[in-house]
């Protein structure tokens, strides 16, 4: 009977807590930090992470910084790049560490509301496109060009593809214009998406081992390269403009220097953890390195990241100077 | 749905007679054949046959863009969120914050100890060194920060919970009239895959913790409601007029009398509604939860079965030990001189000092070295499996050649045939089938709820998903049915089975995708064989408990009879256990859908990558429409497979 009553009035005293501290005056939605950021006086940074190994190891070299070197304690949430906007403007997280370009998001939120502020290139340059595993094309070296797809779309059959060769696509949170140009290219194919990067790794990987034919969307920088060696599919190639109606491309993929930002307020009041992610910027190869150390080798990301620190002194005291 | 209420009402029915069966049945055949003969032709002549005629579909998309483009515009200024939604958001983030910093104030001596101690007054010595030890074993995996995270985001969401459930309850177990409204608002809330309604949350208050609490919320909430009413209905009347005799006023019977008579549904309610909300704490970790979902969602990311189960089991340890927890503290809720009441206080005087010793020796965070990595020994036994198994078995062939037997002889007629078939003749089939099983209003339920699927513009996708669906379940029923018959009648499989299926509950629904397309391949075959995996406990479950209780003297007399095992089977226990099947089946369906959309994730495409686009992109049209039809489904689903006077059973 004890415990019950003294269970209430906690529960009551904390709502009146909770009313007291909340309930007068606007709630600002532009202050909403996690609930689990500065806890115990530490001072803190959020990162956002995203679902690719690339982006893991950008946040995993940070966080690795933050806090063996600043001092800091370091929350990761993994939120897709457009909800990672969001979170951004509303503070939930302090920082995006790899942006594939949001013209519309950066609008909003960068020029219009002003809640995120660009916080400088990541130094790795980002290009998505089409790949063939490399065995495939010692086989038939003119299947790497667009215009001979068709010829060879029955090899690409899969029970998913529907009597068509099936491209395989990532996650939805990814860029993509293939169902367009499926259709404009007047390709014999089927768009079949594998819903995650992770499951569309699995696949291509047990598509290697047996040296099976595969046509993927992928991307560039990306450790599985090492793994099972790729190459692009030539298609038409990128004009300035040539991908803004969305329906009627006909065109490759641009190459994206990838960006950074971060909430605006923490760019301004958030010391040196702020100071040091402004000077973030490394190379696409030093990215592959932590990578692979976290996707292949199963390394976790602290240790990779750990690794990585102690072999590249000079590159990341440059970051806090 | 990681728990799953099984009947325990008696399921010992009088077989019906053949003849009185078939009479309404022809009735309700006959006459919707009736009313087909008036509208098909109508409809036919109008629309056309084919798919979801064009006409009659309602397009969503520019409102809902403009909707999700004014809420992102106005939430900093809008009186709606500055003077409501702000605050709503911003007590869910001060209460987690409070509760998370209150466990790591308590350090991680503090908190197995408290827990150890609070365990063993409820429920014995035997259950506090199994809580302690549960805690440990968070601790050695690595997980103790995203373990006091969720720990910190269950406590809240719990709360609300209750505290809605329980005001909802309390209106439905006063008022005849209230309790009527509800119950189909709370039949809803819990057929609905919690996937599908992310997005809406996440519109308004943004990814995090809030929108991870309120979603929960929505999917805790109804046990609790439901056995605060049933607790509540259920008062011995003969105690209710004593006190009323006493001249007590209202108020004072609903204090002194009803609710404490009630504690025992109270507490199992309490029970379900943390099971339900442990088994959202992964799926809300797509919408940036934290604490230890996100740590399996990471996993996932970097294709990591391994670091993925680490954070899995740690959710796995929390479910066992709450439930067994809250279990114990009803069960003692029935005996009210139960010794020891005593010792709470050295418990929790205990539990500071363990705490204060901790904080003294500078000991609250877990020491870095006492790690256990398991990440690498189960990868590796997982590259093993899936290098051993997935291609070039002799004989049987590896699983990506099951994979697409599957997809080519299963999935793709089962979906081709449905998206073939006349769309008002897939109506009649829904009405002929929910009305055969229940009355006219389920029915009609399900007959808008399809309709409604296609009014969305989703008609092709959503049968597509219905097919996974229903191959999924075929598969599951054999298999489910098969292992509960042979648990029902051999209680050494049963034991065996057991901590099996416990573990296969609440083992998080994303710890599978990975190994399923590792040996599956992209596609919907792994979403299917996710969505066996996870429904399968609650099928087998069920059959066994529904076998097991048929009357023994049924039983005893048709071995009197001479008939044989197999006769047995057949000829009595299974007809007797109908009922307890057709739940099976009815939660058969509806878990398999949940995850049948998770699937959307590895390949299965349809309407689960829909919302899971719709997640990662913002995109609200392709999400919330894609949502909305998964909740017509599940709602179809339901009614189609319901057996009647199911309400009083569910959550109880």
């Amino acid at each position: 009977m004890r415990v019950r009553t003294t269970a209430l009035v906690a529960v009551a005293l904390s709502a009146v807590v909770a009313g007291v501290t909340t309930g007068c005056g606007a709630a600002d939605m532009t202050k909403q930090a996690s609930p689990f950021a500065n806890a115990g006086g530490a001072k803190s940074v959020t990162l956002s992470v995203q679902s690719w190994v690339g982006a893991q190891s950008n946040v995993a070299v940070a966080q690795y910084i933050l806090e063996h070197k600043l001092g800091y304690r370091v929350d990761t949430v993994q939120v897709d790049e457009v909800p990672a906007w969001d979170a951004l403007s509303q503070g939930r997280v302090d920082a995006l560490l790899e942006d594939w370009s949001h013209p519309e998001q950066e609008k909003r939120y960068v020029d219009d509301k002003k809640t995120v502020s660009y916080a400088g290139g990541l130094g790795v340059t980002g290009h998505i496109g089409w790949y063939v595993p490399t065995y495939l094309v010692k086989q038939h070296p003119d299947i790497t060009d667009w215009r001979n797809l068709n010829k060879y779309a029955s090899l690409f059959r899969t029970p998913e593809s529907g009597g068509k060769g099936q491209i395989m696509d990532g996650s939805p949170a990814y860029v993509t214009h293939d169902k367009a140009l499926v259709k404009n290219l007047k390709l014999n194919y089927q768009v079949v998406f594998a819903g995650s990067e992770a499951a569309q790794i699995t696949q291509m990987r047990q598509f290697a081992k047996e040296k099976k034919p595969f046509l993927t969307y992928w991307y560039t920088p990306q450790w599985l390269f090492k793994k099972v060696p790729m190459t692009e599919v030539k298609l038409p190639p990128y004009k300035e403009g040539c991908d803004t109606d969305a329906d009627k491309i006909t065109c490759a993929y641009p190459h994206t220097p990838l960006r950074k930002f971060l909430n605006a307020d923490f760019a301004k009041s958030g010391g040196e953890g702020a100071a040091f992610l402004k000077k973030f910027r490394w190379t696409t190869e030093d990215q592959n390195e932590v990578s692979l150390m976290i996707a292949d080798q199963k390394l976790s990301p602290q240790e990779a990241a750990k690794k990585w620190v102690d072999g590249h002194e000079s590159t990341w005291k440059r970051w806090l100077s | 749905m990681a728990t799953v209420s099984t009947p325990t009402t008696s399921a010992a029915t009088r077989p019906a007679l053949p003849a009185v069966l078939r009479r309404p049945a022809a009735r309700k055949l006959l006459a919707l054949a009736v009313v087909a003969a008036v509208l098909v032709p109508l409809a036919h002549g109008h629309f056309g046959s084919g798919a979801w005629p064009h006409a009659l579909t309602v397009d969503f998309s520019k409102p809902l863009a403009d909707a999700s483009d004014w809420v992102v515009d106005h939430r900093d200024t809008h009186p709606l969120f500055l003077y409501f939604f702000g605050h709503i958001s911003n007590g869910v983030v001060l209460g987690v914050r409070a509760v998370y910093l209150a466990l790591l104030a308590l350090g991680w001596a503090g908190v197995t100890a408290l827990g150890g101690l609070a365990a063993w007054r409820l429920g014995g010595v035997r259950l506090g060194l199994g809580t302690a030890a549960a805690f440990l074993a968070c601790g050695a995996l690595g997980m103790w920060v995203p373990t006091m995270q969720t720990l910190a985001l269950m406590v809240v969401a719990v709360l609300a919970s209750v505290a809605v459930g329980a005001v909802l309850g309390l209106g439905a177990g006063l008022s005849d009239r209230l309790d009527r409204a509800l119950r189909p608002v709370l039949d809803t809330m819990q057929v609905l895959p919690a996937f599908a309604y992310l997005l809406p949350v996440v519109l308004v208050f943004g990814i995090g913790v809030p929108a991870a609490v309120l979603a929960t919320v929505v999917y805790a909430a109804p046990p609790m409601a439901r056995l605060t009413a049933l607790g509540l209905r259920g008062a011995d009347p003969e105690v209710l007029e004593a006190v009323e005799s006493l001249g007590s006023t209202p108020r004072q019977r609903l204090l002194t009398a009803r609710i404490p008579l009630a504690r025992k549904e109270l507490l199992l309610g309490l029970n379900q509604t943390i099971m339900m909300a442990l088994s959202m704490a992964v799926i809300a970790s797509v919408i940036g939860a934290g604490g230890l979902g996100d740590r399996v969602y990471q996993a996932l990311a970097s294709v990591d079965v391994g670091a993925a189960l680490a954070a899995g089991i740690p959710i796995v340890l929390l479910a066992v030990v709450l439930d067994r927890v809250t279990g114990a503290a009803g069960r003692g809720a029935g005996d009210s001189d139960r010794p020891g009441a005593v010792g709470w206080p050295y418990a929790l005087a205990a539990a500071a000092a363990v705490a204060l010793a901790a904080r003294l020796l500078g000991r609250l965070d877990w020491p870095s070295g006492w790690t256990l990595d398991i990440a690498a020994p189960v990868n590796r036994a997982v590259d093993w499996m899936t290098a051993h198994l997935y291609s070039g078995v002799p004989v049987v062939g590896g699983t990506a050649d099951w994979a697409g037997h599957f997809t080519t002889w299963m999935l793709d007629p089962v979906r081709s045939g449905l998206q073939w078939l006349p769309w008002w003749s897939v109506l009649l089939i829904v009405a002929a089938l929910a009305w055969l099983i229940g009355t006219w209003r389920t029915a009609l339920t399900a007959v808008l709820a399809m309709a409604a699927i296609g009014a969305l513009g989703v008609w092709q996708p959503a049968l597509d998903t219905l097919s996974q669906v229903l191959a999924a379940v075929a598969v599951t029923l054999v298999l489910g049915v098969a292992t509960g018959i042979a648990a029902a009648r051999d209680a050494r499989v049963d034991r065996v089975l057991r901590p099996v299926l416990d573990v296969f509950q609440t083992m998080p629904q994303f710890v599978y995708l990975i190994p399923v397309v590792a040996l599956f391949g992209v596609g919907r075959a792994p979403a299917v064989a996710a969505a066996v995996v996870y429904a399968l406990p609650a099928v087998v479950r069920i059959t066994a408990q529904g076998l097991r209780q048929v009357d023994p003297a049924a039983m005893e007399s048709a071995r009197s009879l001479g008939a044989t095992s197999r006769q047995q089977l057949w000829q009595v226990q299974l007809p007797l256990a109908r009922r307890s099947l057709l739940l099976a089946v009815n939660q058969g369906v509806v878990l398999v859908l949940a995850v049948v959309i998770i699937g959307g994730l590895v390949g299965g495409g349809a309407l689960g990558y829909d919302v899971a686009f719709g997640l990662a992109q913002g995109d609200l049209a392709t999400g919330l429409v894609a949502g909305a039809a998964i909740v017509c489904l599940g709602l179809m689903l339901d009614r189609v497979t319901q057996p009647v006077e199911r309400h009083a059973k569910k959550g109880a």
